[in-house]
């Protein structure tokens, strides 16, 4: 932030799994979670296993997470939005949950 | 749209908004052309000009980049032709098919709107640009899967647009030109890199001197970055590589260990190194899938172009990483080419080969270096026997190494494709885009871009509604309201 000198605009605020982060306004949600220090957000359908970004570009779909109760979202490119309500999405996302 | 430019004007569609789509798109714009850009991004550039998002304000970001001068010449020709009306850029749409139409001269871009991907939109143009760029390739190793471990273009991509970072100490490891940029950029913006690890042999680039030496620019370009590693202190072991990551939840640690001249690991010189982050990469693979539905001819890994950056496929054009991987610079030469290739075909005339002298010299000087830098920039010759069985190989289906050598083994697949089908390797959403190169190591068979019907996951609605070979004349007669690029 630093480095580009950059000003943002006012942070906003999103849960995660319950707990409230800051997010300043543009950054993707995977771009927010690395902000709060959280790397996994996604546990796999197998061995459930944690994952979080691989690629950060769109293209492995490691980043699946559920957004508004909507599951298989890339953190990735999605861009947070004030009062999203992000949870760990566990396996196929489809617990209780609707589909993406 | 288009109010400035006459009616009959001819259209090209420009998938892709990085450095090749834009020059391209700027090229042709500036000779009449209408140019409707395409891209899934929420701002131009691309992974190499990738913007920070508008909101965080940054004021110096090309603190984060290279070559800033070429990125504003090319973001204010985009403007200037997108406020005459030239060029139409739309943004966070997601192609995922090209269609050609049997009927008529024209095609048909399909994508998919926004960040969830499921309303459709289709553009209409005389002809085709695919300027798709490319993706990293990362090989296996134990651990790689562990959260914290990413692609080293990955890492960046996060920097450059998000401005966060994955972590407080990183290891950059792999091979491949990326890395020294990757390295430097996260050390500059507050991370500790612990080290870079670089499988290539040193020895190798001496035999490679005299070729080397002839691009004296790329040169300087690398002895800045290490110039710059070495201002950050970063610690640089050539002839390494990553064995295993460690950790349960997160990776806390790495292995490296030195190669020998075969490239194989050598017994005794492991060492572990702690971190919270891994940024890897052994090299990039070209984005193919919306040449090959077309039917456009490859040439190893890329698709195969003439000396306009024309594919074998009339009215489809490609440049930048998608015809090979050569660094941005070389995507703007075979941009420019496009674009200027395109702005006389469409009016029936053959381009002016001096009309891009300067550009087509700076292609044959690039394509040379980044051949010669192919085979500098290697993975370990032995890779594989760094895989053990219970590694995950393909990340989305969970398919571990012994399931792959099994299938090429006692059951005997003889390719990917026999493979897939009976590990289910490649089989999951990413569509074998971040195990193919490793399922064909390990299998023992030749690693190919496999056929995907199209460019990305498509919502089954979308599908069912889209109107294949609608038997359009032109581009105003479509009945769907979610249609663009008409005029």
């Amino acid at each position: 932030m630093e480095l580009v000198g950059a000003r943002p605009a006012p942070a906003f605020t999103v849960t995660f799994d319950g707990r409230s982060i800051a997010v300043l306004p543009g950054q993707t949600i995977a771009a927010a979670l690395w902000a709060a220090g959280i790397t996994s957000w996604r546990t796999t359908r197998g061995s459930g296993e944690p994952r979080g970004v691989f690629c950060g570009i769109g293209v492995c779909f490691d980043c699946l997470v559920t957004v508004n109760g909507r599951a298989n979202q890339r953190a990735c490119l999605v861009r947070a939005e004030a009062g999203d309500v992000i949870r760990t999405q566990e396996g196929t996302g489809s617990d209780g949950q609707q589909h993406g | 749209m288009g109010s400035s430019m006459a009616e009959g004007a001819p259209h090209v569609a420009v998938v892709g908004a990085g450095p090749a789509g834009l020059a391209a798109a700027v090229a042709a714009a500036a000779r009449g052309v209408r140019v409707t850009l395409i891209d899934s991004a929420a701002e131009a550039g691309g992974q190499f000009y990738r913007q920070p998002a508008a909101g965080l304000g940054a004021r110096r970001p090309q603190a984060l980049h290279h070559q800033w001068r070429t990125w504003e010449r090319l973001r204010d020709g985009l403007a200037a032709h997108s406020a005459g009306g030239r060029i139409t850029h739309l943004t966070d749409h997601h192609v995922w098919f090209v269609e050609r139409g049997l009927q008529s001269d024209g095609f048909t871009v399909h994508a998919l709107l926004g960040p969830e991907q499921e309303q459709p939109v289709a553009v209409h143009a005389d002809a085709v640009l695919l300027a798709t760029g490319g993706y990293e390739k990362v090989l296996p190793f134990p651990g790689w899967t562990l959260p914290g471990v990413v692609t080293a273009g990955g890492a960046q991509a996060m920097l450059k647009s998000g401005l966060v970072l994955p972590g407080r100490v990183v290891v950059v490891a792999g091979t491949g030109p990326l890395l020294m940029p990757v390295a430097v950029g996260l050390a500059a913006a507050g991370a500790e890199v612990a080290a870079l690890v670089e499988a290539a042999d040193p020895k190798v680039f001496v035999r490679h001197a005299r070729a080397l030496a002839g691009h004296p620019a790329k040169l300087a370009e690398g002895a800045r970055y290490a110039a710059e590693l070495a201002r950050h202190r970063v610690r640089v072991r050539v002839h390494h590589t990553v064995v295993a990551a460690h950790g349960s939840d997160r990776v806390e640690a790495v292995t490296v260990a030195a190669l020998d001249g075969d490239g194989c690991v050598r017994p005794g010189s492991e060492r572990r190194i702690p971190c919270d982050t891994l940024a890897v990469g052994h090299g990039m693979l070209p984005h193919t899938d919306l040449a090959e539905a077309l039917g456009c001819r490859l040439d190893g890994p890329g698709v195969a172009v003439d000396d306009e950056q024309r594919t074998d496929v009339p009215g489809v054009w490609a440049a930048g990483e998608t015809t090979g991987i050569g660094g941005a610079v070389l995507s703007l030469a075979e941009g420019r080419i496009a674009g200027l290739s395109i702005a006389a075909r469409l009016n029936s005339r053959t381009p002016d080969a001096r009309s891009y002298e300067a550009a087509a010299k700076a292609r044959t000087g690039l394509r040379e270096f980044f051949a010669v830098l192919g085979t500098v920039y290697d993975p370990p010759a032995h890779w594989t026997e760094q895989v053990t069985d219970d590694t995950v190989v393909c990340r989305c289906e969970e398919v571990p190494a012994s399931a792959i050598r099994q299938a090429a083994g006692e059951l005997g697949a003889g390719d990917v494709r026999t493979v897939k089908l009976l590990t289910r390797a490649g089989m999951g959403w990413c569509q074998g885009r971040m195990c193919g190169p490793a399922v064909a190591g390990l299998a023992g068979c030749e690693f190919q871009p496999s056929r995907r019907p199209f460019a990305r996951p498509v919502p089954l609605g979308v599908l069912a509604g889209t109107n294949f070979d609608r038997h359009h004349t032109d581009s105003t007669d479509s009945t769907d309201p979610t249609e663009e690029g008409s005029s």
